[in-house]
């Protein structure tokens, strides 16, 4: 006997709403764990002031300096190289067996432990480029690693603009590259930027791959060519060498918090974008 | 009898598919020709070739000759993005750009150079008005166009495609999905237009072809029929499946 139709919807609806809930919940609890043992060691001497004593007290300033320079340096570089390149493979080629090996290897390229960029950076932009340990080889070393994800996700949202603004934008006397550059990629722009955001995450959050290459010197930096240390960098050595749980927990907060103020602004200003449009 | 469009012995294919077998045809100038068929008879297709949309087609490929103005658009002495500028399409579908009713209007003009901003508003109202719009939109042309009536759209469609002032227009099915009063206000506007331009106009509706067209041509299954005076269509065409068609026998 089957049962009746409303039971099993209030079934499936109930098991979905469980599930979203318990989600909320187990991430609200990581965020609030970490906040509540973090937020007491936040005060300004913690935000703009040097460390001191290896960090067992003093601020943070240098590393939170560091980490808004790396990620800045990875995107730059990612987001023009991953937006063209999923431009081209969208727009300008065909569907082909090369499309689809570069594809495939973007894909494999993604699930590479960071450990593994960071070695390959140690030693392509370090030692045999000689930029030493520096924010420089650091934000390059990211920009490859988050490079395959901008692509990819570039590439579903290009594919998802309807075709037909294609056609319409053509049949107006557009060229490809004024149809793209005007009609597919402003339309697609949502899905970029979730794409460079999850860089922008991944580059700030990043601590094996920014060891290795930017170095982990506490000093503040004076360019892009000196050593430096992330927060996330400084979190994992203040835990690991139990240096002082309170800063680490301090570094988490603050972590935590510059990630959702990056997130909340960049979906700020997309969505006034698309509101403007229709 | 001046000629704007010379089709010879035209066939498409899409991939194996064939659309149209081996047309041959001439569409005058200032004059509305009306193509009528069942769906699935190559009147999209035909379209499409004549502005080069079917590029875009990976797998698209056509046989014969199109010649406009004594030229082969499928020629080396033909860029298809000047060509388009020529000949310009409204699609069945009104499909206005996600952006401002202006900004849809100019977007045309603006690949051509043009940047005067006076001149451009002159354009925008000049189109606007040709298409029974401005009155409706003159006091929000900065309302996002997805926000007009599907009626309105399309008549947005059809201005954005007076203002790139080509010589031929293309009219897919504009008003299939439109209630009858936006669609004699499609109709008004291209009696007033054909003074000025060439215009091809794709029904599904032959009372509207009856209507408008000064010209009528049949399609079945990718070939032409017939094609003829619209008075001599309707009433006495010389081919059975023709009769059979506008009388609403069969398709």
């Amino acid at each position: 006997m089957r049962l009746p139709p409303r039971l099993t919807q209030a079934f499936v609806v109930s098991l979905l709403g469980l599930a979203t809930a318990a989600t909320l919940v187990i991430l609200v609890f990581v965020i609030v764990f970490i906040l509540r043992k973090g937020l007491p060691a936040i005060d300004s001497e913690f935000l703009f002031t040097k460390p001191q004593d290896m960090g067992r007290a003093g601020g943070i300033l240098p590393t939170l300096v560091a980490s808004v320079i790396l990620p800045l340096i990875a995107v730059a570089i990612a987001a023009p190289l991953g937006i063209s390149t999923a431009v081209y493979l969208t727009e300008y080629t065909r569907e082909s067996r090369v499309t689809r090996m570069i594809r495939f290897g973007a894909d494999c390229l993604a699930g590479i432990p960071s450990i593994l960029f960071g070695l390959f950076g140690f030693i392509f932009f370090v030692t045999i480029l000689r930029m030493g340990w520096s924010l420089l080889s650091g934000g390059l070393t990211l920009a490859l690693m988050i490079l395959p994800t901008i692509i990819r996700t570039t590439e579903e949202a290009i594919r998802a603009v309807p075709n037909a603004y294609r056609e319409v934008s053509t049949s107006l006397g557009a060229t490809r590259f004024r149809t793209t550059a005007k009609v597919v990629l402003p339309n697609a722009l949502p899905g970029i930027v979730t794409g460079i955001m999850l860089g922008v995450g991944r580059s700030i959050g990043e601590t094996a791959a920014v060891i290795f290459t930017a170095g982990s010197s506490l000093r503040m930096p004076a360019s892009i060519f000196d050593s430096s240390r992330t927060m996330s960098v400084h979190f994992y050595i203040l835990a690991r060498e139990g240096l002082s749980s309170e800063m680490a927990y301090g570094t988490a907060a603050v972590l935590i918090l510059s990630v959702l103020a990056v997130n909340l602004v960049a979906y700020g200003l997309m969505n006034r974008f698309i509101r403007r449009r229709s | 009898m001046p000629v704007k469009f010379s089709i010879q012995r035209l066939s498409t294919y899409y991939g194996s598919v064939q659309a149209l077998r081996s047309l041959s045809m001439d569409v005058a100038p200032n004059r509305i020709l009306g193509i009528i068929g069942p769906a699935g008879s190559g009147k999209t297709s035909f379209l499409r070739t004549l502005n080069r949309l079917n590029d875009l087609l990976p797998d698209f490929r056509a046989e014969g000759r199109v010649l406009l103005d004594g030229v082969d658009i499928n020629g080396p002495d033909t860029d298809p993005v000047l060509l388009r500028r020529r000949v310009g399409m409204v699609f069945a579908m009104p499909v206005p750009l996600p952006m401002s009713i202006y900004e849809n209007l100019v977007y045309g003009p603006k690949l051509t150079g043009i940047r005067d901003y006076q001149r451009l508003g002159e354009i925008v109202e000049k189109s606007l008005r040709a298409a029974f719009l401005w009155d409706e939109v003159k006091d929000r042309l900065n309302l996002p166009a997805l926000r007009l009536s599907g009626g309105q759209q399309q008549r947005l469609c059809l201005a954005r495609t007076l203002a790139l002032s080509p010589e031929v227009i293309l009219l897919d099915e504009p008003s299939s999905g439109l209630d009858p009063i936006s669609t004699a206000r499609i109709e008004e506007a291209l009696a007033e237009l054909k003074s000025a331009y060439t215009i091809i106009l794709v029904t599904n509706n032959t009372k509207q072809a009856s209507r408008v067209a000064d010209e009528t041509a049949f399609f079945l299954m990718g070939e032409l029929i017939e094609i003829g005076p619209t008075e001599k269509i309707f009433t006495a065409p010389k081919d059975r499946r023709t009769e059979d068609y506008v009388t609403g026998r069969f398709g």
